[in-house]
């Protein structure tokens, strides 16, 4: 008897249980249906916060009597295009003195002394604490006297300019070389390397670097970009590079100003598909190793 | 001198761990010794101190009478195979093959003839332009091989090399290893806790525990003649059983108060307790002639394993209470009887063999015991 009534209460429940499972189904839709508006909302909103600005300027450097008049001045505009290549030069080496200081910092830190992660991390997150601006007195005030007179020259005061741009370039540098480094499996790497006869340098050149080429380009990027359109630093060390260029641009003629930030534009998104494109077959070979 | 020697090595981390303790071992130039133990007893940083990426605190290691204790990795011309591969995801296969030969500046013919000799030994010989993400794991482990092996090493040391691959290529890459080793004639270290592992390849065994030497001999001696309770455990499955001196000069005890002897005398006065240890496949099922010795219980278990039936005897213990239970393996014949459960049943194992463990028995030499055998 118990075990019939217990059948049919199993049986019961069964029923209501699939009832209300179908029952769920158009809310469960209902609800995903609701999800995707909302997601569409804020994709727009995404949209439009990106492309008004762009739309905005793409109009108003079109605005003067003959059409794209701005563009030709940009395309005949030497001085132009003497900043932005300095501007590039800069940044490169920027690039350069940064991966030197912040690949083998990283390595040796996650290596040899994983506790002071904590510590480097947060000195390399500094330069969001700290102003350029502040930076740049700081470098004025210790270098515009004996005994290292630096901004006496042009070379010193570019020389100061890189320093700057390198102390700026570690939040992003760092944490993109750090995760690089902890998708791979450095301890074994290096320690291969080691009983394979390689000494530090060996292994940091042909084992731990060409392994980060996609973080260290990822960085790359992202400093390239902050150099290139750094203000302050730049105008207080009286540097002609692009950004205090466009700032004196758009006194005498914003049409002009606003074609050039769009041709700027297109040409960090040529660098950046150009480092996609370079970056794609390793980060592919990397992760596919790291997951056997 | 031996080839390779550690002699009195010891290792404390910072904090006052201590790994390893008074190690030392002698290895002769062509041996296979392996370190065997469970995690954490110290095989791995003996290994590595070898290696040179650990220090010892104290102690020598001396490489073909050179002492390398102080030496860094790079400069003592040992090979290491990792149980992660840890092949360079950024070079091919020869690449990474060549890459020892390379930074020893060996000219560029030598380097691919020689990379292409050992990618033949290593049963690869068309992977040379793969890169290691699109080899299988016992493919990635066979190149950490070739590479660790290409230019020519005194000593190969292998931590763990197969525990992260798949049954049966173990199996036959264990195989492999060997008959390289052979071939090669190279001095090889090989850590790692399967016992089946170390006992079928090396020519000698350390077992090791809480980073002590607990045992160092020839796999055989190792399997049949335990020298402490821990090896005795940890290398095969054993039944100890508790047994009572009764007569220690003529290898007489009880186990669950049923008598037994056994043909070596031991250390110990009358009454005082000890551990017997007995393999599984040392006894087996009826009573024999009366050179063996026997127990009897009842049946607990039977269970089939393949080729062979493990069955489980309960002995009574004293004054009716459950005794010590007797495993042994019956190998699995067409013809064979299997008891049910709860059968009396009668169980027995020859006088030499057995061992008391932990009771300093004076044991004879390993040739005469294997005679006797």
């Amino acid at each position: 008897m118990s075990q019939g009534s217990g059948g049919a209460g199993s049986t019961i429940a069964a029923t209501m249980y699939m009832k209300q499972a179908l029952g769920n189904k158009p809310s469960r839709r209902r609800r995903r249906g609701l999800g995707s508006i909302v997601w569409w909302i804020v994709f727009l909103i995404g949209v439009l916060y990106f492309f008004v600005p762009l739309v905005a300027t793409l109009l108003f450097s079109l605005k003067p009597a003959a059409f794209g008049d701005a563009y030709v001045a940009t395309a005949h505009d030497t001085e132009l295009f003497g900043s932005l290549l300095y501007s590039f030069v800069i940044a490169i080496i920027t690039v350069i003195g940064s991966t030197l200081l912040i690949v083998p910092t990283a390595y040796w830190v996650r290596l040899k002394v994983p506790r002071a992660r904590p510590l480097v991390e947060f000195i390399t997150l500094l330069p969001f604490v700290v102003p350029p601006v502040i930076l740049v007195f700081g470098l004025l005030n210790t270098y515009s006297h004996p005994p290292l007179f630096l901004t006496e020259t042009n070379l010193g005061n570019d020389v100061l300019m890189v320093c700057a741009y390198i102390v700026l370039s570690f939040p992003y540098m760092y944490r993109a070389v750090d995760t690089g480094l902890r998708a791979i499996d450095i301890r074994s790497l290096t320690e291969a390397g080691q009983s394979l006869g390689a000494g530090w340098f060996r292994i940091l050149w042909s084992v731990i670097l060409p392994n980060l080429r996609v973080s260290i380009l990822a960085g790359a990027f992202l400093t390239v970009a902050i150099v290139v359109g750094e203000f302050t630093i730049a105008i207080f060390l009286g540097r002609k590079t692009f950004a205090p260029f466009l700032s004196i641009l758009g006194d005498h003629d914003p049409y002009e100003q606003g074609a050039v930030t769009l041709v700027s534009f297109g040409i960090t998104w040529l660098a950046m598909g150009l480092i996609g494109l370079v970056g794609r077959g390793s980060r592919a070979r990397i992760q596919v190793a790291g997951a056997h | 001198m031996a080839y390779l020697e550690l002699s009195h090595v010891r290792k404390a981390f910072p904090g006052g761990t201590v790994a390893v303790e008074d190690f030392s071992l002698s290895a002769e130039q062509g041996e296979f010794v392996s370190f065997l133990g469970p995690s954490g007893c110290g095989k791995t940083t003996t290994l590595r101190m070898i290696a040179g990426f650990e220090r010892p605190t104290s102690g020598t290691i001396t490489l073909d009478g050179r002492d390398i204790t102080d030496i860094s990795p790079n400069q003592r011309n040992v090979g290491m195979v990792f149980q992660s591969y840890a092949l360079f995801p950024n070079m091919t296969v020869a690449d990474n093959v060549a890459f020892g030969l390379t930074i020893r500046k060996r000219p560029k013919d030598q380097v691919t003839k020689r990379v292409d000799e050992l990618l033949q030994i290593v049963n690869l010989p068309d992977k040379g332009k793969r890169y290691p993400y699109q080899l299988s794991g016992g493919q990635q482990q066979r190149v950490a091989l070739a590479r660790a092996l290409a230019f020519e090493p005194q000593v190969l040391l292998l931590d763990e090399p197969l525990s992260a691959l798949d049954a049966k290529i173990r199996v036959a890459l264990r195989q492999e290893i060997r008959s390289i080793q052979r071939q090669l004639g190279i001095t090889t270290v090989y850590v790692t806790h399967d016992q089946e592992e170390a006992l079928s390849l090396s020519d000698r065994v350390v077992v090791m525990s809480e980073g002590r030497m607990e045992q160092v001999g020839h796999p055989f001696e190792i399997y049949n003649f335990p020298a402490t309770a821990f090896v005795a455990s940890f290398v095969g499955t054993l039944n100890v059983l508790p047994g009572v001196v009764v007569n220690a000069g003529s290898g007489e005890l009880t186990i669950a108060g049923q008598r037994v002897r056994l043909k070596s005398s031991f250390e110990g006065v009358v009454g005082r307790e000890v551990k017997v240890a007995l393999r599984p496949e040392m006894v087996s099922l009826g009573s024999a002639g009366d050179a063996e010795n026997h127990l009897t219980g009842k049946v607990t278990d039977v269970s089939f394993l393949g080729s062979i039936v493990r069955i489980r005897v309960g002995l009574a213990g004293e004054n009716g209470a459950d005794g010590p239970t007797v495993i042994l393996d019956e190998f699995n014949e067409p013809t064979l009887k299997l008891p049910t459960l709860g059968d009396t049943a009668t169980v027995n194992f020859p006088q030499v063999g057995p061992l008391v463990l932990d009771a300093k028995a004076p044991v004879e030499s390993l040739e005469e015991l294997i005679a006797e055998g």
